[in-house]
């Protein structure tokens, strides 16, 4: 527990450094003094009285979250996604899977957690299930057997729980290595990984062996992901990396 | 307004493709939907799930200046994916507004690396990273410049592999503006001949680009309300989506997800054509803004305003999608070719940007071929004729497929690679 508790406080404090930082400009610079008219410009085009797509998603930090998107973009170019290639081209499908597996087994405690903290019966029952099933019978998780036998899988976090509650977004945040995320969903990581990483530590694993899981997690967690940062041929991807994240919890939160 | 019943859909999905000899097949009547949906997976062509299939990049202008928010976009990326002994080479050439790597590309390459060939899968000329890389003015859409990029890319490519690997001959193929790129560049080769191209097939190309993007860009009014309520539209999308979401068995929305949400939303043929239009119009969205900062042409984004790294275009974002195709083609695409060529009329223009402009040379290219369909939305009624009248035998017309939506179909997968076989 003492381990979790240390891990939230660094996780927080990392959060707030992160925010701290984020006075970066989105200003673009202009030459001369008076703005040449382009062909079509927001004031001919756009109607205040319109709304549009993005226009409900808060993003006062976007010049400290479009650093920290390149940010995740060089760190996944030079040096998580060769990890994540050579790891699939040496691992055999079929341990690669059974890897995953074991992976989605222990989300299954953030899910359970999450799921009593929503007042979810089935879904408690389930995930218990699902845990339970699959540690024993699918030898600590590496075979889906609970899927087999048509326990359905469910995802459950704190941000969601948060967001069950009636806690709003908050400003959307690109926190470093993890991505896309919002006030709400970035505080969520943290208590998840808190109450996660308290019953990891009744298995009374070393820190070397603690570190090479979660390294292991990342890995696993980051093949699996089709994404690829500035490959989506859009100009505006940062933009709608924040819409599509933004709808995709909202959808999160109502399943 | 047709509605297509979702347990119609699901039987067609499930149910196996019955083959009989000469009939066609393609189960999907309404031309909308085949866009939209394709291929379902039982009549889908059987093509090897892994294929050596590698992503490489090139520097196609070692002067380029990047804009600073495109700074990862230098290289021109592609992909390759190469026989192990001497054989016969393909380049595929993607539809507007997409990547080497879109899904019909990955297919296409798949096809033809399992008929014995070396594919190299390239962006269309309108794709964001095709632009800032490997186009020389930075504005796309002319076809014969485009054709002059597409054809520098294939020679650096191949200057790349000629000492590498051994090839019989040089094909090319492309689908949608693709397959009109396709058409000007195997013109263009028969003075450069550096490939001197074996067979070219043009799949579902327009005639003429203008009809084209007008038909597209019209397509955006079957929004309930038009496009000032596409937020609402969106919205509604969204909740449909998550209605099934909440239902469905998994926690990923995946291509099989997509699919089964698409059988219980059950959109009709209206909000099928918005969502053609919309897909339609970010591509253009993304294109019109990639050339406007690669030229500084001042069409969204004031001529004396230089966007940084941190920069925010989020207002240019809105503003470059409420743009049409045919405004860029008017208010940027024809004055930008007028400054080369004053004498250039608007409808010289849009006669110059079409198949019809090389008619005489294509009548006479037997190593170019033509597959399409009948009810492809992307042309104007009898402009479908164009074809026959042109290329004779050597077009094969489909009786129905959208656009591209049979690309995928066994039947179409087996002509495409017969045409270059034979």
């Amino acid at each position: 527990m003492k381990t979790a508790y240390i891990q939230l406080q660094r996780y927080i404090l990392l959060l707030v450094a992160v925010l701290a930082l984020g006075a970066c400009s989105t200003a673009p610079e202009q030459q001369g003094d008076a703005i040449i008219e382009p062909s079509f410009s927001a004031d001919t085009v756009l109607d205040n009285d319109l709304t549009y797509l993005s226009d409900g998603i808060s993003d006062p930090w976007e010049g400290f979250n479009r650093s920290m998107y390149r940010f995740n973009y060089r760190f996944d170019k030079y040096l998580f996604l060769p990890v994540v290639n050579g790891y699939k081209t040496i691992t055999p499908d079929f341990l690669e899977k059974g890897i995953h597996n074991f992976f989605l087994n222990l989300g299954d405690i953030n899910t359970f957690f999450n799921s009593i903290l929503q007042l979810n019966g089935t879904k408690t029952v389930q995930t218990t299930g699902r845990f339970l099933v699959n540690t024993t019978a699918g030898l600590l998780g590496f075979i889906d057997v609970a899927t087999m036998v048509d326990i359905p899988k469910h995802n459950e976090d704190f941000g969601q729980t948060l967001g069950y509650w009636g806690v709003n977004n908050g400003p959307y945040l690109v926190l470093p290595l993890l991505g896309p995320s919002n006030v709400r969903d970035g505080v969520g990581r943290g208590v998840d990984w808190a109450a996660y990483t308290a019953v990891i530590d009744e298995l009374e694993m070393k820190d070397g062996e603690e570190w090479a899981l979660t390294i292991m997690q990342a890995i696993d967690s980051r093949a699996n992901v089709g994404f690829r940062y500035y490959e989506t041929g859009t100009p505006f991807e940062y933009d709608w990396v924040k819409l599509l994240y933004t709808t995709k919890r909202k959808m999160d939160i109502e399943k | 307004m047709l509605r297509i019943s979702a347990f119609l859909l699901a039987v067609i999905w499930l149910s196996p493709g019955w083959a009989s000899a000469d009939a066609y097949d393609y189960p999907i009547d309404n031309k909308f939907l085949a866009t939209v949906v394709g291929t379902p997976p039982s009549y889908r062509a059987e093509l090897p799930k892994k294929i050596p299939l590698r992503h490489r990049s090139i520097t196609i202008f070692g002067d380029r200046k990047v804009p600073e928010p495109f700074f990862f976009d230098a290289k021109l990326r592609y992909s390759q994916a190469l026989q192990k002994g001497s054989a016969p080479l393909v380049f595929l050439i993607a539809g507007t507004g997409a990547a080497y790597n879109g899904a019909k590309n990955v297919d296409m390459a798949r096809a033809f690396y399992q008929a014995g060939f070396h594919v190299i899968s390239i962006s269309s000329p309108t794709y964001m990273n095709f632009i800032v890389a490997a186009s020389r003015s930075g504005v796309p859409g002319h076809t014969v410049e485009d054709a002059e990029d597409i054809y520098r890319v294939m020679e650096r490519i191949w200057g790349k592999l000629e000492d590498r690997i051994e090839v019989t001959d040089f094909y090319v193929t492309g689908y949608s503006l693709g397959g009109l790129n396709a058409a000007f560049v195997t013109w263009l080769d028969e003075t450069k001949q550096v490939f001197n191209f074996r067979k070219a097939l043009l799949i579902n190309p327009p005639v003429r680009l203008y009809s084209s993007i007008s038909l597209l860009d019209r397509m955006l009014d079957n929004i309930p309300g038009g496009i000032d309520n596409f937020p609402q539209f969106y919205d509604r999308l969204v909740k449909q989506l998550t209605r099934v979401y909440k239902n469905a068995d998994t926690v990923d929305i995946g291509e099989d997800f997509l699919y089964k949400a698409f059988e219980a939303v059950n959109p009709d043929t209206e909000e099928l054509a918005a969502l053609i239009g919309v897909s339609f119009r970010i591509s253009s969205a993304n294109m019109t803004y990639t050339t406007d900062l690669m030229t500084d042409f001042g069409y969204i984004k004031p001529k004396n305003i230089t966007m940084t790294k941190n920069s925010s275009p989020s207002v240019y974002n809105k503003v470059a999608h409420r743009l049409s195709f045919t405004d860029y083609y008017h208010v940027y695409f024809y004055p930008f070719q007028k400054a080369k060529n004053p004498s250039l009329t608007r409808s010289q223009l849009i006669n110059d940007m079409s198949l019809s402009s090389i008619e005489d040379y294509l009548r006479g290219a037997e190593k170019i071929e033509v597959m399409h369909n009948l009810d492809d939305i992307i042309l104007e009624p009898g402009e479908i004729d164009f074809f026959p009248r042109v290329f004779g035998d050597r077009a094969k017309i489909y009786p129905r497929g959208g656009h591209l939506g049979n690309m995928d179909f066994r039947d179409n997968v087996t002509h495409m690679v017969n045409v270059f076989s034979k």
